[in-house]
């Protein structure tokens, strides 16, 4: 082999080299290592920490599939159960934005309605909401609208507050170029405050997509009546110590709540990425 | 305070803006100005130079009727005033086509006419091919443009620029120095521009006023006698220098 002197130039090239090759390490590989990671652990507790009288509390991964996925009897029951509580979700969803939107837009219009009703939103958020959630069934019944109303309550906050501080973050440049035209209140909030508020509100809207299919799972798991939701079939699959079931169940409700985040964070990206410059 | 908008204009030396003993004190206490008394007329480009924070800021927010001044009489002579700011404003979400269109819009223009409005604008200002770039794609300069081509639409016969190419390099800052000057000589506009910089001021302007630090003040007036349109070069004459030179010293004056 032979040596050659290397100039500092070529050195830091090729430094600089390497560290883009492992840059460029291609993304899904680090979250695959980890899964990968987890089944170990998994499969050592399942096999080995817990004694098999006790292995229905972590089933060993692959029963989740031959137990419970692959059993057409059991796929179809955690389908239907999760439209069910899917249906719930976007409900409860939709209603939220409506709300929240409204909302927002009413306290961004003058500094004393801001005052007034802003503490009722943060109150709203920290209410114990499983300690309300009976009561729900009691006022409004124990069905579909009882379990739409808890999804409302855990989606609402999110959706208010990122609407609010979009339609405040309006520079004030801007606000007074509206203001030399003479624009009224409406026109300087639809051409103005509500487009400049639109990466924000979908901000919001994707962390409460995640709150509302935990909303109606809660929901669901409390009100027993009416059609059983996912949480319903979780809870009885619990009871009946029904491991795989229980986690294929869990696992369902989780990929359906990634995927609505996902979802959204794709409209959001759709309706305002052009334009958003994330990074400033 | 009284102020007049829509008052005839038909001769060459009508005053569009008239300061008369202007002062102006924040709800705080703190007083911006005191005792200023500026005109601007038809074919006049005003430039009002001074430290920062010495209000000359609040005298174009006045004139401009964002503000009001506490004391004093302004006249504006015209309801046509283009405004532009120290950024360029634009709405991120817009084309630079919609941002042009922008003011007509809110005036309740047709569509039909105000587009050519901005067509025309965007043609001024040398924006032309950039009509459906949308503002994070442009350059510092290229969106002083857009601004300056949003507030061409309004075709203002009176025109504030709060000190809008601040932010500007060099290079970008004189390149659109001339053409502001070009504008200024075809459109036939009335300007009041506010600027820290003393070359700039006297490049640009048929006058030049030099304001004081708190509470601002005019200290001194100088007359620019170069003759329009300007040749870039006569920033390298004697004559602007020795101009160039006394502005500075009275702007060193007053702030002592």
């Amino acid at each position: 082999m032979t040596r050659t002197l290397e100039t500092p130039v070529a050195a830091t090239a090729a430094r600089s080299s390497t560290r883009r090759r492992s840059r460029g390490l291609p993304r899904w590989v680090p979250p695959v290592l980890v899964f990968l990671g987890i089944l170990a652990v998994w499969y050592f507790i399942s096999y080995v920490v817990l004694d098999p009288s006790v292995a229905f509390l972590l089933p060993p991964p692959h029963t989740i599939f031959t137990e419970a996925f692959f059993k057409p009897a059991t796929l179809s029951d955690i389908l239907v159960a999760l439209a069910r509580s899917a249906g719930v979700a976007l409900t409860g969803l939709g209603i939220a934005m409506i709300i929240g939107v409204i909302w927002a837009v009413g306290m961004s219009q003058a500094r004393w309605i801001e005052r007034s009703l802003f503490p009722y939103a943060v109150i709203l958020q920290c209410i114990p909401i499983l300690a309300l959630v009976p009561l729900i069934g009691f006022w409004f019944g124990f069905d579909f609208p009882a379990r739409v109303i808890v999804c409302v309550m855990i989606a609402l906050f999110p959706i208010v507050s990122n609407t609010l501080f979009g339609l405040q973050s309006v520079e004030k440049g801007q606000r007074e170029l509206f203001q030399l035209q003479k624009a009224n209140r409406w026109t300087v909030l639809t051409k103005l405050e509500f487009p400049a508020a639109l990466p924000a509100i979908f901000a919001g809207i994707r962390i409460s997509a995640g709150l509302a299919v935990v909303g109606a799972i809660v929901g669901d798991f409390f009100f027993r009546r009416g059609d059983p939701g996912i949480g319903s079939l979780i809870s009885n699959y619990q009871s009946r110590v029904q491991g795989p079931e229980l986690f294929a169940a869990i696992i369902t409700a989780s990929v359906f709540g990634v995927l609505i985040f996902v979802v959204f964070g794709w409209l959001g990206n759709r309706a305002v990425g052009k334009w958003y410059d994330s990074g400033k | 305070m009284t102020l007049l908008s829509d008052s005839p204009v038909d001769t060459a030396t009508t005053e569009l803006l008239n300061f008369s003993d202007v002062a102006m004190t924040f709800p705080n206490g703190v007083t911006a100005l005191s005792g200023v008394d500026l005109s601007v007329k038809r074919g006049e480009f005003v430039t009002v130079v001074g430290p920062s924070g010495c209000g000359k800021s609040t005298l174009l927010r006045i004139a401009s009727g964002l503000t009001s001044a506490t004391e004093g009489t302004v006249t504006v002579g015209t309801n046509r005033i283009g405004y532009v700011f120290q950024d360029a404003t634009l709405l991120p979400w817009r084309t630079v086509q919609q941002n042009v269109e922008l003011l007509a819009e809110l005036n309740g223009i047709k569509k039909a006419k105000r587009q050519a409005e901005a067509a025309r604008a965007i043609e001024l200002v040398g924006l032309s091919g950039f009509e459906k770039q949308l503002p994070k794609t442009l350059s510092g300069g290229m969106k002083m443009r857009a601004s300056l081509a949003r507030s061409l639409t309004l075709d203002p016969e009176l025109f504030l620029f709060d000190e809008p190419f601040g932010a500007l390099d060099e290079i970008t800052r004189e390149r659109l120095n001339d053409e502001l000057i070009k504008l200024f000589t075809e459109q036939q506009f009335a300007g009041l521009f506010i600027t820290h910089s003393v070359s700039e001021a006297v490049y640009l302007s048929t006058k030049v006023v030099v304001m004081s630090g708190r509470p601002g003040n005019i200290v001194e007036t100088f007359d620019v006698p170069f003759a329009y349109p300007r040749d870039p070069e006569i920033r390298f004459t004697p004559e602007f220098a020795a101009l160039a030179g006394e502005v500075s010293l009275a702007l060193r004056e007053g702030h002592s």
